[in-house]
């Protein structure tokens, strides 16, 4: 066996480290930025069992920094894509592919046939749902988090020790903290922050070193610098976690966290430049505004269509009332879609709009 | 007392600096937080935990040693 030859060499990791690699089972939640990397070394270093978490899309914007795909990805379910990555890296390994969004309802389930959970998503509701479930299922966390420069890393429930809820009790205020596919990342970033959660979840099965646990390493690609903070365990925000334990599955996703969806008049909405029309009726509602050209997504299949919006474009929603497209402005927000906005009117009137305004 | 402030992603991009001294003669964090409010009443709308000396504190500790960093929560991946 010379595949993990450079490894066995190493004294402090020898055939029975190896071997405790082998063995350990590790999910990953999130197959972008930090997940890629992560999965990259995770599988090179031979960790018998990996899953993946991801629902998203491959889209062309990924691949500055999702260095698992490449355009043969283009479209394919990120989870599904990666493993076909991984598997050419390594074959003797388990991949197992959930091509689902996390949620209170499966998160537990899930969580329960891993020795160690890594977070690599891109947004806060899953990031609380994915600490809290840690908690629940005490499995150790290893927690990554990228902002434009700026990276964070650490673990969190490690023998114990303290929560992503320690650091920040409860999630920002919803659009306070915008993420990478609305403002930006340096596309080395997320594998330097990356590399580092992969790091860590080997010293953490290899029992080796000190564990980056209590601790929340910052990093600055500009001024290469790192910060190491000191964080306390806050016993009341874990029992308030453990306090939720029977009814966690049942707890519902919080689709609007007391968000109100933008909306819009039908008249300003055609005063903005770079819009995509989206018409969440079902098929068969009337009347059709074809002169909009509008990408038809019945609300409830939005969430199975998400690459058909263009990110780069604002969202113009509409529907026959105005109550659907608010919906589904805030199942958008949900995945991390902004720039979307809801038509007060309802498809008549935006009718009656543009027959009007042709008559001028 | 002299301190220096650290500013970390969003809230360095609002303060557009990474860190800065500030002479304070206040007890807490909190008298602290008001006068960097003033200067930057934008820092108000973000979230944000305290560091003193790279401990994270909460906003009620009084102030003793000279370095506060400012964290904001980062959401991408």
């Amino acid at each position: 066996m010379t595949r993990y030859d450079r490894h066995i060499i190493l004294s402090e990791i020898g055939q029975k480290g190896q071997d405790k690699l082998t063995q350990a089972k590790v999910l990953v939640v999130g197959a972008g930025g930090l997940g890629c990397p992560v999965l990259q070394y995770l599988t090179a270093a031979g960790i018998g069992t990996i899953g993946i978490v991801d629902f998203d899309i491959v889209e062309k914007s990924n691949l500055q920094r999702q260095v698992l795909f490449g355009t043969s990805s283009l479209g394919k379910n990120k989870a599904i894509a990666a493993k076909q990555r991984l598997l050419d890296l390594n074959d003797t390994i388990s991949i197992h592919t959930y091509p689902e969004k996390l949620t209170h309802k499966n998160v537990l389930e899930l969580f329960k046939d891993y020795d160690i959970i890594v977070d690599g998503t891109d947004n806060f509701a899953t990031r609380y749902l994915i600490n809290d479930a840690s908690i629940i299922t005490n499995k150790p966390l290893v927690y990554g988090a990228i902002y434009k420069f700026e990276g964070q890393v650490a673990v969190f429930n490690y023998q114990n020790g303290a929560s992503y809820r320690c650091l920040f009790p409860t999630p920002p205020k919803e659009g306070a903290i915008p993420n990478c596919s609305e403002i930006g990342v340096l596309g080395v970033l997320p594998g330097i922050i990356g590399s580092m959660q992969a790091n860590e979840v080997l010293k953490i099965i290899l029992g080796l070193g000190n564990i980056l646990s209590g601790k929340l390493l910052c990093y600055n690609a500009l001024t290469t610098q790192t910060t190491t903070l000191i964080i306390h365990k806050v016993e009341s925000e874990i029992k308030k976690v453990l306090s939720k334990k029977e009814s966690f599955q049942n707890t519902v996703e919080e689709l609007n966290c007391n968000f109100n969806p933008p909306e819009i008049s039908i008249e300003d909405a055609f005063k903005k430049r770079n819009i995509q029309f989206i018409d969440v009726r079902e098929k068969d509602e009337f009347p059709k505004v074809d002169s909009l050209n509008p990408t038809h997504i019945p609300l409830s299949e939005l969430e199975n269509n998400l690459h058909k919006i263009d990110l780069k474009k604002k969202k113009i929603i509409f529907c026959q009332s105005g109550i659907r497209s608010k919906k589904a402005v805030s199942v958008l927000q949900k995945h991390n879609i902004n720039n979307s906005y809801s038509v007060k009117e309802g498809a008549s009137e935006i009718l009656e709009y543009i027959f009007a305004r042709e008559k001028i | 007392m002299k301190l220096t402030i650290k500013y970390f992603g969003l809230l360095a991009e609002v303060t557009k600096r990474n860190e800065e001294q500030l002479d304070f003669s206040g007890t807490l964090i909190n008298e602290l937080l008001d006068t960097i409010y003033l200067k930057y009443p934008k820092l108000k709308e973000i979230d944000f935990q305290v560091a003193q000396n790279n401990e994270i504190v909460s906003k009620e500790t009084i102030i003793t040693q000279t370095e506060i960093a400012l964290l904001p929560p980062f959401a991408g991946g």
